[in-house]
């Protein structure tokens, strides 16, 4: 039998056997414990050749409702944006996605370069000095932000907003269990963070306050209030930022966090179904040598030549070993370079532009919704592309409904938030015409 | 010549995409003036000309395993199909929302599902989570199930994890990422266990060994029964890395060889792409006593239908959604493309290629094991260091010669070490022309030692200043 990612022919494996000096292949496995080798084929399906795979995928495929195909009004941390086509073109040259970590600065300077100017683009967007090379994705850039937080104010309580991703609170909270942090979560008022109840909670042992914004229900947060109050006590703030909305709202930098991390799927990465995706991490320059992952830093070669390299090494896993600032080895490079198109596709105006639309068809669908009578509003803080509506039928119930007309509904927020039991988070990006946010409306109206 | 900056391209006003009009009516005023952007990012300003021609000569200045061979060793930069690129790209598998509900999203979940149940299989494990992004979120996720294990039979002082000085340096900072103490033991020269430092080091305060077979000295650890009972028997787990699973397909399964919980590397073992270092996937595997604490959700199937399950004794979620599904779903392709005897047959191919190359370098090079490799050999520059050559001097002279040079001081335990994984997909003449490079390099350390030292000529830059970087960094553009 023969496999196409397999060049040996019998001849090849005859000869390189004889070169060895053994009869066959099995004898170069000969430390392996005969009483434990498998003594059977492997279960497995296949194989398949290459016409028999694509079908086979086709046919799984079909079996998804995709978006191609289906309006999509679900956010709640992953957003169905316009992705250009240019992110895929440059995403495809096999000279960056069949490479690994930039080892050999030498015959790595595409990537390098990609990646610090992804850095630096990150670093553009939120405001702050230094960014990292990415994370595995925002829930885990958010976890490490905090672990950092410990680490450099020497302190062991997390205060998270209850208003961040859910998800991402219960990442933060597998990690900090065994680190034995006290983790504690402030409660919002009017979907968003309550400053007092921050003013209340934090003190001398807070090491970080963990805020999003737009927050999970997609309301802006006062994020200066929210800065001050935590800093009052010595404690770090971190901004859990989403990308697109950086472009309309203030760099969080500017405000005053010491962090800001959050998931760069927004910027040109595919749904995917979740991943892969990117944690971006920013942070001040105070904090550059606690980071976590790698960094991309500009040098000069032997004749003076601008380069760049892998640099502040000491930091990592391969130098460090157990006393590193963090495990992460691989990261999402491929995705931090999706970004980079993305970033520069768009441009200073045209990432502006997305940002101003989600904003304007989020609220444009909203007014459309609520003033028919179709939901009633939750929440009255201000939002930004998504928004919390009570529908007044089961969710799961509308959503069931939409779907036979091609609309992937709202996430239901009793999910995560008992309270909000009969609340629908809906999201309105760029990418949704008025027909199908009228479509949307129409379909919630039939169903009152 | 320097490649542009994208900040040194384009010009205000230049765009490289046309976003439609917005099609409602706009109000004004919708956010607080407070909250709103006092200035625009600093994007790049550039035509899409520009722009793909830029990504295109950074392209042209970078190097991947479709450039040329790419013997990394532990990285097992074998080669990415590219059907699976295609696949991975359909619509009704890019273009789905993570929280769609599970009916409209079955073929996704089905996926998931096969690759849950094919590396179980090749694992010998009774479950497997896909959650993890990488091998280092694999390791810190099967180390949190240890620890939720001996937790939850109220066994507290278990907090030290084994590691043998050998190991990848994830190991050790996993075990610190996961709060937990790391205890050393020092590896016999062949890298292999020392079994009296292991049952010198096990005892009541033992959570788990962690070890790498083959080892990352690319040898097989023939004594793993008796190491599997030293630490059973002390109340530990075994952990398997699988950094170096491409050895033992279909021949061994770490489940069978004593372990409790193995992590693959889907970018090495399974032939996703490693993406320039990432997007990786790090699955694990676990004995049946590990299964309730696995991340959630699980994947079920129930009467033919996919759905989401919860374990109240999870550790909880450890990624955002399910893991990286695109990476997933180019493994689940790669599998069915090999099946299990194509698996078995890689594994034989990537054993037989690295006992090639370390035959045919053996007389030039310093070969310190004396006895068959796995899939990838160790070789040192102990016979060129009287000529004042260092392993680094030998892969910058690779470079000019248009190979990508093995992994190089690493394992830290081998002095002067460069490690070479050819990979199964790697033919006989491409294996030939890279030993006949190294064979002319050793030549040159000889003949020629300066050449060699001032590798590599022919990149586009030469040896970069690496001090200067970390002493002053520059790490992002200013305009």
């Amino acid at each position: 039998m023969t496999w196409s990612y397999l060049p040996h022919t019998a001849e090849d494996r005859q000869e390189m056997l004889a070169a060895i000096g053994v009869k066959e292949t099995m004898d170069l496995f000969a430390d392996i414990p005969e009483q434990i080798r498998l003594r059977r084929g492997l279960n497995l399906p296949g194989p398949l050749s290459e016409p028999e795979l694509a079908a086979h995928f086709a046919k799984l495929a079909a079996a998804n409702a995709n978006l191609a195909e289906y309006a999509c009004f679900l956010g709640a941390g992953a957003y169905d944006h316009h992705i250009p086509s240019t992110v895929d073109h440059v995403l495809r040259r096999s000279e960056f996605y069949t490479a690994y970590t930039q080892y050999q600065p030498e015959i790595s300077q595409g990537y390098l370069q990609a990646l610090w100017e992804y850095q630096s683009m990150i670093c553009a967007l939120t405001g702050m000095p230094v960014a990292n090379a990415s994370m595995y994705d925002g829930a885990t850039a958010m976890t490490e932000a905090a672990i950092l937080a410990c680490g450099a104010t020497n302190r062991r309580e997390i205060l998270v907003a209850r208003s961040v991703h859910p998800h991402y609170r219960s990442v933060l909270a597998t990690y900090a269990r065994d680190f034995d942090y006290d983790v504690k979560e402030i409660a919002f008022a009017d979907g968003a963070t309550s400053a007092s109840e921050l003013a209340a909670l934090a003190g001398r042992s807070t090491a970080a306050v963990i805020v999003q914004n737009p927050n999970f229900f997609g309301s802006v947060e006062d994020l200066a209030g929210l800065v001050a109050a935590t800093h009052a006590v010595g404690a770090l703030f971190i901004t859990v930022a989403e990308p697109t909305a950086l472009g309309v709202l203030e760099a969080p930098g500017k405000l005053g966090s010491d962090m800001v991390v959050g998931e760069g799927q927004p910027l040109g990465l595919a749904l995917a179904f979740g991943g892969p995706y990117l944690g971006f991490f920013a942070a001040s320059a105070k904090l550059m040598r606690k980071m976590p992952g790698r960094i991309v830093g500009q040098t000069v070669d032997k004749d003076g030549k601008r380069g760049f390299v892998l640099t502040l090494q000491a930091r990592e896993q391969h130098i460090r070993r157990e006393k590193a600032n963090s495990n992460i080895c691989s990261n999402e490079a491929l995705c931090a370079l999706a970004i980079s198109v993305y970033l520069a596709t768009m441009g200073k105006e045209g990432f502006a532009e997305v940002s101003r639309q989600c904003l304007q068809k989020a609220h444009y669908a909203y007014d459309r919704i609520v003033a028919a009578g179709a939901a009633q509003p939750v929440f009255a803080a201000p939002f930004f592309q998504e928004f919390a509506v009570r529908p007044g039928k089961p969710i799961a119930e509308i959503n069931a409904s939409l779907l036979e007309q091609k609309i992937i509904g709202g996430l239901d927020l009793e999910e995560f938030y008992p309270e909000l039991a009969g609340c629908m988070l809906l999201c309105v990006t760029e990418k949704r015409t008025k027909a199908e946010i009228d479509a949307l409306a129409a379909g919630l109206e039939a169903l009152l | 010549m320097n490649q542009p900056l994208l900040f040194e391209l384009g010009k205000p006003g230049r765009k490289a995409f046309d976003l439609p009009a917005c099609d409602v009516p706009e109000k004004k005023g919708l956010l607080p003036e407070t909250c709103l952007r006092s200035e625009k990012a600093a994007l790049p300003e550039v035509s899409q000309l520009e722009l793909m021609r830029h990504y295109t000569q950074l392209s042209n200045r970078n190097f991947g395993v479709d450039t040329g061979f790419y013997p990394l060793g532990s990285c097992t930069m074998k080669y990415n199909p590219k059907i699976n690129e295609d696949v991975a790209r359909y619509n009704g598998l890019a273009l789905l929302h993570p929280l769609q509900p599970a009916a409209s999203v079955q073929g996704a979940l089905a996926i998931i599902y096969a690759v849950e149940e094919a590396l179980a299989e090749i694992a010998g494990m009774a479950a497997v989570t896909m959650q993890p992004a990488a091998g280092a979120h694999g390791e810190l996720t099967g180390l949190k199930l240890i620890r939720a294990y001996h937790r939850d039979r109220g066994d507290f002082g278990r907090i030290k994890v084994i590691v043998p000085d050998s190991a990848h340096g994830t190991n050790p900072a996993s075990v610190t990422m996961c709060g937990m103490e790391v205890l050393e033991i020092k590896s016999e020269p062949d890298g292999s266990i020392d079994l009296e430092a292991l049952k010198a080091a096990v005892g009541s305060d033992t959570a788990a060994l962690m070890l790498t077979n083959p080892s990352t000295l690319g040898l097989f650890e023939s004594r793993i029964e008796a190491i599997a009972e030293i630490v059973h028997e002390a109340g530990g787990l075994l952990y398997y890395d699988g950094a170096n699973a491409n050895a033992i397909m279909g021949i061994v399964r770490p489940g069978d060889m004593g372990f409790d919980v193995v992590h693959f590397n889907l970018h090495k073992t399974f032939a996703t792409p490693h993406g320039g270092g990432g997007p990786g996937s790090g699955p694990i595997g676990v004995k049946e006593c590990l299964r309730p604490f696995l991340p959630n959700p699980r994947i079920e199937k129930l009467e033919g239908k996919y759905t989401f399950g919860c374990s109240e004794k999870s550790i909880g979620k450890v990624h955002s959604f399910y893991g990286n599904f695109g990476v997933i779903v180019r493994a689940y392709a790669y599998i069915l493309a090999m099946g299990g005897a194509g698996l078995r047959q890689a594994s034989e191919d990537a054993v037989l290629n690295a006992n090639y190359c370390k035959k045919l370098l053996s007389k030039d090079y310093d070969s310190p094991f004396d006895r068959f490799c796995m899939h990838e050999c160790i070789l040192t520059s102990k016979k060129q260091k009287n000529n004042g050559i260092h392993t680094l001097d030998i892969a910058k002279r690779l470079l000019d010669y248009g190979y990508h040079p093995p992994t190089i001081y690493f394992p830290l335990i081998v002095e002067e070490a460069l490690m070479i994984e050819p990979t199964e997909t790697e033919s006989k003449e491409t294996m030939d022309g890279f030993i006949s490079a190294m064979q002319q390099i050793a030549r040159e350390a000889l003949e020629n030692p300066g050449l060699v030292l001032t590798a590599p000529q022919h990149t586009v830059v030469s040896r970069l200043d690496e001090a200067q970087a970390a002493r002053k960094p520059v790490v992002r553009w200013e305009p």
